[in-house]
């Protein structure tokens, strides 16, 4: 055999995981979390249980979901590490691989591959006070991080957290919502834009009205993570300011147009970082030095 | 040339002076030879980067649509012919131009001349004698101007501006012997077989950039039918049947519309002739409806307006 | 490293010999241009061209790859599980590549060869692949190879260069793979080595004087990239481009792909295709809003990438190799030298101080 062949052995023995190839999940469980029935939990169990252990991943990091015969899309990884024997994804229906998977039903065989991108920072966290900023749909990787975090309740200071949505029926996870509500280790803000609901006996306000109400005072030893929509995003971020929170301390969850999730396919940069492999999680402080392309 | 040039700077300088337009739209020198390069100028002192010659091929209405400023553009006859189905189509209004018209004197293919010699060429210069000298590393040759066409220009009957706020120049005069459909009636006369053959050898070099589509002022559409995932009209890959299907419906989509302004020719990287499309489209639309695309602000194409005594016979 | 003597004979057998052994990647003429093309039969390189139309990517990197099969026909067992298609192992040799196309692929290496991801399509073709490159006596006017990291006989990506001696060729042996190629061509006629590299020294510096394009870079680096990126010339840059990609499409360095799933019946492949920064889908989100939605911010997205983010990525010189292609091929006359210049003499202080006297 030729020179060239052996290296191409040599080779293959070097890639024994191909970071493109998925692995096959079984759904086990979806339920309809919103009322405009355009979110849905999707719950996955692993074919082979040994791609469970594979599959290790800290709050903040996502998965492509393949769906074959429509492609992949990058989600937010909505369970947390401390849940064991399935991971879960809250899809928004949106574009073909989404409105595609809504319309699938427990017992199919699909791929998840992952887990992509950063986490949030967890070793920085460490004996932080954090305080969760969210807003709609984007409260999935949120909601890992808080299942972490009172699973392990001694390693963090206080926990706030702020979620809102523009109903009531447009609150993700609401029994867990309310579960956190009446524990006494953590301090949850429920609130909604507006509702006509006599019994709502949570907040009604914007986000950044009530992160400007509930937050904790800033000081080193506290960093906020915000995730939601651009909008809640741009003025919850002057209210951060006014309550001296820096730059350094705040913590956001970017998305961008993904196909590869492993920074090879060149569309989710911003400047010289990838949001997929280098993200999704920045600091402000880090994103006020790259372009704003996302 | 010289004299077209300094008359566009001293039109676009006024322009600009007067507040008239915001921005004129024309060529500059580019940086290769048989290369202009497009360009905008926003003001007076700026004017002088302006060109005009014989290598200024590209289709200027390409770079009106949807803009919301008041403009002056550089038009020869097929760019006029275009910022007509621009107007009638609505992807700009005639009170925003100003439009600053070219009697053209025809563009000298890139090409036709690069297979005509041997070697790289290094420099192409226009004499007013109608002649195009070309030359390379070791290599001086001249041409007459009618033999290095862009082959559009070749067969143009429209050199003159149809629509224009001024003039450059004194119009020239117009082609009236031509024939403009000879290649086209040669595809027509194949049986069925060698017709699939022509076409599967037009686009097997295809790498589907869609220059073609880009260059064109006609695509437009904010996504392309190529684009579309829901439905997916097409496939992505190297398909032959889906870079067929590219063709032939983006060619489908310019009938009644295409100047056979050569645009998509000049941007395709691999040489295909993608206007043996689009002109049997033109010639149909010529004989069943006797139209010529952007000829008038008044009529609406064809393929756009019901007649009583449209012609029906090709629909079986 | 060693040197041998390939006459014409020599050549010809030495081509058809390797054929049995690899899959022979050479120059072709096809109308006016020559590309790269898999030999087939008798075929032979043909050598007389100056560079290739598209680079010679696709010979490890092709436009349309099959990543994965499946079948989503669920009365079978492994109904939607994805499957890497059986491959063509058969090593590569690309034949007569230019030095600037061969050091192309060490610049893509390093987007598809990290420390965290290998991506397996690209490795492995590029690791079973011997490059033959063939040195360039006569460089294109819109050439700039040697002010962009390579040169006409740079060696930098290659197992073996190639010159033109009396009637055949004067091999340099660079490599193990090289050397592997080489005996298997059966071309293993010895050169004295000092009298070899005179002869590659003088044609080098030969082909060296006559270049007359030149970019610098040496600022790039230097300047703030938010600087360069917020600088006032995009728009003037960017007016004239229609975003077709073509640029993209034919650079040797330009790496970007989207990844596609198509099915017939119930036979499905994953594949991945060439993409483009240029296209405005490449970044549209399903939401509909778009990082990079207007052309302005593609063109810059394109040159930043290529002269800037990759600069700072690897501190290892511009994602360039100076082979001309996107000069001489944009039908608009976009010229990444003008454009690099721009960048490279960009001075935002400056910049400022000419804003003032309006005010």
């Amino acid at each position: 055999m030729s020179a060239p062949a052996r290296q191409l052995d040599a080779r293959k023995g070097d890639i024994v995981e191909n970071p493109y190839l998925p692995y096959p999940v079984r759904i086990d469980d979806i339920i309809t979390e919103t009322e405009d029935k355009n979110l849905k939990t999707f719950r996955f169990v692993f074919i082979n249980p040994e791609d469970e252990e594979k599959f290790a991943y800290m709050p903040g990091q996502f998965a492509e979901l393949s769906v074959t015969g429509k492609g992949e899309i990058p989600i937010g990884i909505a369970s947390s590490p401390t849940e064991k024997g399935f991971i879960k994804f809250t899809v928004n229906k949106v574009g073909l691989v989404s409105s595609y998977l809504h319309s699938m039903k427990a017992g199919d065989v699909m791929g998840v591959r992952g887990p992509l991108g950063n986490s949030y920072p967890w070793e920085t966290l460490k004996g932080k006070n954090v305080v969760i900023i969210g807003g709609g749909f984007a409260f999935t990787t949120l909601r890992s991080s808080i299942i972490y975090m009172l699973e392990n309740r001694d390693q963090f200071g206080q926990i706030h957290v702020i979620y809102g949505a523009r109903t009531p029926g447009m609150l993700l996870y609401d029994q867990e919502l309310k579960a956190w509500e009446a524990r006494d280790d953590m301090n949850m803000h429920i609130t909604v834009d507006g509702t006509d609901d006599p019994n709502w006996k949570y907040n009604v306000g914007f986000v950044p009205t009530i992160t400007e109400q509930k937050a904790p005072p800033a000081d080193e030893d506290t960093y906020a993570i915000i995730c939601g929509p651009p909008i809640m995003i741009k003025f919850t971020q002057p209210v951060l300011d006014n309550l001296g929170y820096g730059h350094e301390r705040i913590i956001m969850s970017l998305e961008n147009r993904m196909k590869c999730g492993i920074g090879m396919c060149g569309r989710c940069n911003i400047g010289k970082d990838f949001v997929c492999k280098d993200g999704p999680v920045f600091t402000l402080a880090q994103l006020n030095t790259m372009p704003k392309e996302y | 040339m010289q004299e077209y040039t300094d008359k566009i700077r001293q039109i676009a300088r006024r322009l600009l002076e007067e507040g008239t337009v915001d921005m004129v739209i024309g060529f500059r020198k580019g940086s290769m030879p048989i290369m202009n390069e497009p360009c905008m100028v926003r003001r007076p002192q700026d004017v002088d980067q302006l060109v005009w010659d014989s290598n200024c091929g590209i289709n200027l209405a390409n770079y009106l649509t949807d803009r919301k400023e008041k403009i002056g553009v550089v038009a020869k006859g097929c760019d006029s012919r275009n910022i007509v189905t621009h107007i009638i189509e609505n992807k700009i209004d005639r009170d925003q131009l100003h439009i600053i018209g070219v009697p053209c004197g025809a563009m000298i293919d890139k090409r036709k001349i690069a297979s005509l010699v041997e070697g790289e060429i290094t420099d192409v210069t226009e004499t007013e004698a109608g002649k195009v000298i070309v030359k390379g590393e070791g290599f001086e040759k001249s041409f007459d101007k009618a033999e290095v066409l862009q082959e559009n220009c070749a067969i143009c009957i429209h050199r003159n501006p149809v629509v224009h706020d001024e003039m450059v120049a004194e119009p020239v005069e117009e082609q009236t012997d031509v024939d403009r459909y000879a290649d086209i009636r040669e595809i027509e006369a194949m049986s069925d077989a060698e017709r699939k053959a022509f076409f599967d050898d037009l686009y097997k070099e295809c790498i589907r950039c869609y220059a073609c589509r880009n260059a064109c002022p006609l695509c437009y559409c904010p996504t392309c039918f190529v684009d579309e995932s829901r439905p997916q009209w097409v496939g992505k890959g190297q398909n032959e049947n889906d870079i067929r299907t590219f063709h032939f419906l983006r060619a489908y989509h310019c009938a009644g519309r295409c100047t056979d302004c050569g645009a998509c020719e000049r941007a395709c990287p691999v040489g295909i002739k993608v206007r043996m499309l689009t002109k049997k489209l033109e010639k149909d639309c010529k004989e069943l409806f006797d139209w010529e695309a952007g000829i008038s602000l008044e009529n609406r194409p064809p393929l756009d307006a019901y007649r009583p005594n449209d012609p029906d016979e090709f629909i079986k | 490293m060693t040197f041998v003597k390939i006459d014409q004979k020599k050549w010809a057998e030495g081509v058809s010999a390797l054929k049995k052994g690899y899959q022979v990647f050479g120059p072709v003429k096809e109308g006016k241009d020559h590309e790269f093309r898999k030999l087939s039969g008798d075929q032979m390189p043909e050598m007389d061209y100056g560079n290739t139309r598209l680079s010679p990517k696709a010979a490890i990197y092709p436009q349309s790859e099959v990543m994965f099969t499946y079948t989503t026909d669920e009365r079978k067992d492994d109904h939607h599980i994805l499957k890497e298609p059986e491959r063509d192992e058969t090593p590569k040799a690309v034949i007569g590549i230019r030095p600037c196309d061969a050091f192309s692929f060490l610049l893509v290496k390093k987007n598809f060869d990290t420390p965290e991801y290998k991506d397996p399509f690209w490795l492995r073709a590029y690791d079973a692949t011997t490059f033959v490159g063939y040195g360039c006596d006569d460089p294109c006017s819109s050439c700039f190879c040697t002010s962009a990291g390579s040169g006409p006989f740079d060696e930098k990506g290659l197992d073996v260069l190639l010159v033109d001696h009396e009637d055949g060729y004067l091999a340099k042996v660079l490599t193990e793979k090289g050397k592997a190629l080489t005996e298997k061509a059966g071309w293993t006629q010895a050169f004295d080595a000092g009298q070899a590299e005179k002869v590659f020294g003088e044609k080098a510096a030969t082909a060296e004087g006559k270049f007359e394009s030149q970019i610098s870079t040496d600022r790039l680096a230097d300047i703030p990239s938010m600087d360069l990126y917020d600088a006032p010339f995009w728009e003037d840059i960017a007016f004239s481009c229609i975003n077709c990609g073509t640029c993209t499409y034919l650079c040797p360095t330009c790496w970007c792909f989207d990844i596609q799933d198509e099915c017939r019946g119930c036979d499905g492949v994953r594949m991945r295709n060439w993409d483009s920064c240029m296209s405005s889908l490449f970044t549209l989100h399903g939401s509909g809003h778009n990082p990079r939605g207007d052309k302005v911010s593609r063109v810059r997205q394109r040159f930043m990438h290529k002269l800037k983010y990759y600069v700072d990525k690897y501190g290892d010189g511009i994602q360039c190799v100076g082979c001309g292609r996107c000069v001489r091929k944009c039908p608009v006359n976009i010229d990444i030298r003008k454009v690099c210049e721009m960048m490279n003499q960009y001075d935002p202080e400056a910049q400022n101080e000419c804003a003032c006297p309006t005010t």
